[in-house]
């Protein structure tokens, strides 16, 4: 029974929603992007480069939220890359997106090493501090969990209402899911699809390059190698199992760092009989029967990954 | 208002692809609050213009002015913003939002931190009132039928506040009854002062509905006529510059029961409708025509007979024998042929060769392989008979499929279909974009099939088509076929209240 009584303690959810924070970013980051019809496979690298960047500029001795800035900033400029490549190029957007992934992660590493060749432990920042807002805080295992977290975790939660606001309540939102559904019917409408697509890449990029500074700047504090670990393509499953829509994923991320959470404490729960990969395999098969079970009724937008060329007939 | 600046004059528009010229000088004016139609076959150039107009292309020469000013090349937003609204053929529809916010697209400005779905809504409404053009406006588009669909994209210009109106090809997607409602809208819409330009190639609509008939032929103005002083066989010779004459249909001895549908039914398919309990037979030396609206189960019926889909109940007779086990495979080796509807998606792999395609129903036979391997040279004699048999213009057997018209890609479909003499024949839209000889070339083969003894399904979207080679004729809707008619049993109007699910009186 000690299994299940983790789930009713305020440090397995404060643990699960810290995990959530990077996630959300860049869940929200790739549903931007494939609700515009561009499917962004850079992701990975994406994080990589934010994670980096973040910190590097706080390393340097920079304001944490100017580190997060520059991670943005980073991000933007990958997207940019890979909207140049697959919108007005119409490139495939597996190909460039792994691309992009290969040399937004080489790169990053390059210049860490350019940056300290000498390291071997990677040095540490100071970080986000956890701000327990007034009086919510107080709440029994919710207060904990949900509102004793770093301004990076709020801002997490914050981007998921302004998503889903933008998507549904603004005219920009509207162009956006036109424009992964059918190009024509927003070119028909005045509006340029290259500007939008490119508009919402760029976007996403930036809130995957935050997920990626989240790891380095609130979680881990310091850079170091293979620290974005597939948490990009978890993102892209989530994005699936959210069927595109900012509310469901949000669930689905803390659904997994819940199920990511669970296990470490399991693993120190089995006492070191079962090998304890079988553990850190769990989410990823929870995930994989999770998104069996939710999506397959699950409506693509019917543009994605269609470049779109305009007078083509 | 000032009446005498035309609502849109079109000044020596020239526009090239490579070495085709799709439109060659090309300059009318509209007036206000008048119809013209744009007539023309498949390729004349009419979408083609109507996009240089709406600003999709930019033209190599010649300038379009709305009231008097130049719109700026290639630029749709300006286009709009003048007052030109477009009803594309393919509707430019988002299916995952609804009626208002696929109108309400780009008419507000993006940056707005908030949609205005209230006034939106009241817009709507009053249009829809004053149009008689009804709508949901909460509905997602992905619910809606065809002619909803249109309706939308309609209320789509109006909304944008559109004084000239142009419409691609309105009727080709919708019922006889649908196509009287859309011509009581355009007299409503004219009486407002609009200026419509609606493109076709059915020469009943365009002396039903238009004031004024611009013809398009090759590229070229060919002609320019009012309604009222020209009819349809003047029309006809303008648009395919000689005097057509309707097939010839010999008279040809009935054949046995080739084939026969009892109670089929269709699994429900993920596109189109599946057939119910339908019955249907194909007797030798007779061309059986199917009636029907794009969607009404026409896909699961050809699948049928070609061996894609199977039946989930009742039984599928082919010369006698019932079937079990169906496949392509099995369709073709009991002398099935096929003509399929979209020959670029499904009856030809546009990247291979003309001579790999020729053969691509019958490699495996002893004709073309050996032991597992392909006999090339047999392949490419037998791909020789075909391109000069039925005249395919085509470079050589190794050209690429994709580089020939679609005329010629159709004759090389027809020859590896007739080659092996079937007995049964799908012609699924065989004339569909061909130009006027290619179709006649289409169906002097289909009646010489006839004349062999072999049965013929037609399914075609185009009525005049139907009635000058079918036998019979079965109209098919919402999956269910009728009772078959003779030829002449039933008029026009007849077959197209039965097209629109309404039972023959």
């Amino acid at each position: 029974m000690e299994a299940l009584e983790i789930l009713f303690t305020a440090s397995f959810w404060v643990a699960a929603i810290r995990i959530a924070s990077p996630l959300i970013f860049a869940t929200m980051g790739e549903l931007i992007c494939e609700r515009a019809g561009v499917l962004n496979l850079g992701i990975e690298g994406i994080m990589t480069a934010g994670a980096f960047a973040g910190w590097f500029t706080v390393y340097l001795g920079g304001d944490l939220w100017t580190g997060v800035l520059v991670a943005a900033l980073v991000g933007m400029t990958l997207g940019l890359l890979h909207s140049v490549l697959t919108v007005p190029l119409g490139l495939s957007q597996h190909v460039v997106g792994i691309g992009i992934t290969m040399l937004a992660t080489s790169l990053t590493y390059y210049f860490y090493r350019l940056a300290l060749p000498e390291v071997t432990s990677p040095p540490k920042i100071v970080p986000f501090e956890p701000w327990a807002v007034p009086g919510l805080s107080k709440l029994p295992i919710v207060g904990e969990a949900l509102f004793n977290q770093t301004p990076l975790t709020y801002m997490a939660f914050a981007t998921v209402i302004v998503v889903a606001w933008a998507l549904y309540r603004t005219p920009l939102g509207l162009a956006v899911r036109a424009v992964g559904e059918n190009p024509s019917a927003v070119e028909a409408q005045g509006i340029s699809v290259t500007i939008i697509r490119t508009g919402a890449v760029m976007a996403g990029s930036a809130l995957m390059a935050i997920g990626g500074a989240f790891l380095t700047m609130s979680a881990f504090n310091s850079f170091f190698f293979n620290m974005i670990n597939g948490r990009g393509w978890v993102c892209i499953a989530l994005v699936v199992f959210g069927s595109w829509r900012p509310g469901k994923a949000l669930i689905g991320a803390i659904l997994f760092a819940a199920f990511d959470a669970y296990q470490i404490r399991l693993q120190q729960l089995s006492g070191g009989i079962v090998p304890y990969q079988i553990f850190l395999m769990l989410p990823y098969a929870l995930s994989i029967l999770a998104l069996i079970v939710v999506a397959r009724r699950a409506t693509y937008p019917k543009a994605l990954m269609v470049p779109y060329q305009k007078g083509e007939r | 208002m000032s009446t005498n600046i035309p609502a849109l004059r079109l000044t020596s528009i020239t526009k090239r692809f490579g070495p085709l010229t799709a439109n060659d000088t090309i300059s009318f004016d509209v007036n206000q609050g008048e119809v013209i139609a744009l007539l023309g076959e498949n390729g004349a150039g009419k979408t083609t213009l109507m996009n240089i107009l709406f600003g999709h292309y930019v033209a190599d020469e010649g300038s379009v002015e709305v009231f008097g000013q130049t719109l700026p090349p290639g630029d749709p937003k300006a286009a709009l913003a003048a007052g030109v609204g477009m009803v594309h053929q393919h509707f430019t529809l988002a299916d995952n939002m609804t009626v208002l916010d696929n109108i309400a697209l780009g008419t507000q400005s993006l940056f707005r931190p908030r949609l205005d779905r209230t006034a939106a809504k009241t817009k709507i409404a009053r249009l829809a009132q004053d149009f008689g053009l009804s709508v949901k406006p909460d509905a997602l588009v992905a619910d809606l039928s065809v002619g909803e669909r249109q309706r939308v994209e309609i209320l789509k210009a109006l909304y944008r506040d559109a004084r000239v109106l142009i419409l691609d090809e309105p009727t080709a997607v919708l019922t006889p009854t649908e196509t009287d409602a859309l011509f009581k809208t355009l007299k409503l819409l004219v009486a407002k002062g609009l200026s419509i330009i609606f493109i076709s190639h059915k020469l009943h609509e365009v002396m039903a509905a238009s004031d004024r008939v611009l013809v398009l032929r090759a590229g070229k103005l060919s002609g320019e006529r009012q309604t009222a002083a020209t009819n349809r066989r003047e029309l006809a010779e303008l648009m395919v510059g000689r005097e057509i004459t309707p097939p010839a249909v010999p008279t040809v001895p009935l054949g046995p029961v080739l084939f026969e549908l009892s109670s089929v039914s269709t699994a429900r398919q993920a596109h189109g409708t599946p057939l119910k309990h339908a019955d249907l037979i194909l007797h030798g030396g007779e061309i059986t025509g199917i009636a029907g609206v794009s969607g009404n189960g026409q896909a699961a019926l050809a699948g049928l007979i070609a061996g894609t889909e199977t039946p989930s109940a009742g039984t599928v007779t082919v010369n006698g024998n019932t079937i079990s086990g169906w496949s392509p495979r099995a369709a073709l080796a009991v002398g099935i042929a096929r003509v399929p509807e979209d020959r670029h998606s499904q009856g030809a792999v546009a990247d291979m060769s003309v001579m790999e395609n020729v053969i691509a129903e019958r490699y495996r036979d002893s004709r073309f392989s050996r032991s597992g391997l392909l006999d090339w040279a047999a392949a490419r004699k037998f791909t020789q008979s075909i391109i000069e048999d039925y005249n395919v213009k085509c470079p050589s057997p190794d050209a690429r499929i994709r580089l020939l018209s679609g005329g010629n890609m159709q004759k090389l479909i027809l020859g590896r279909a007739l080659d092996p003499d079937p007995s049964v024949i799908l012609a699924n839209q065989p004339s569909r974009g061909l130009d006027v000889g290619a179709v006649a070339y289409v169906h002097q083969k289909l009646l010489e099939a006839r004349s062999r003894g072999a049965a013929i399904l037609l399914i075609s979207e185009d009525l005049e088509e139907l009635l000058a080679l079918s036998d019979r004729i079965v109209v098919i809707s919402e999956g269910h076929l009728s009772r078959p008619s003779a030829r002449g049993e039933l008029t026009v109007r007849q077959i197209g209240e039965m097209m629109a699910g309404h039972e023959a009186a």
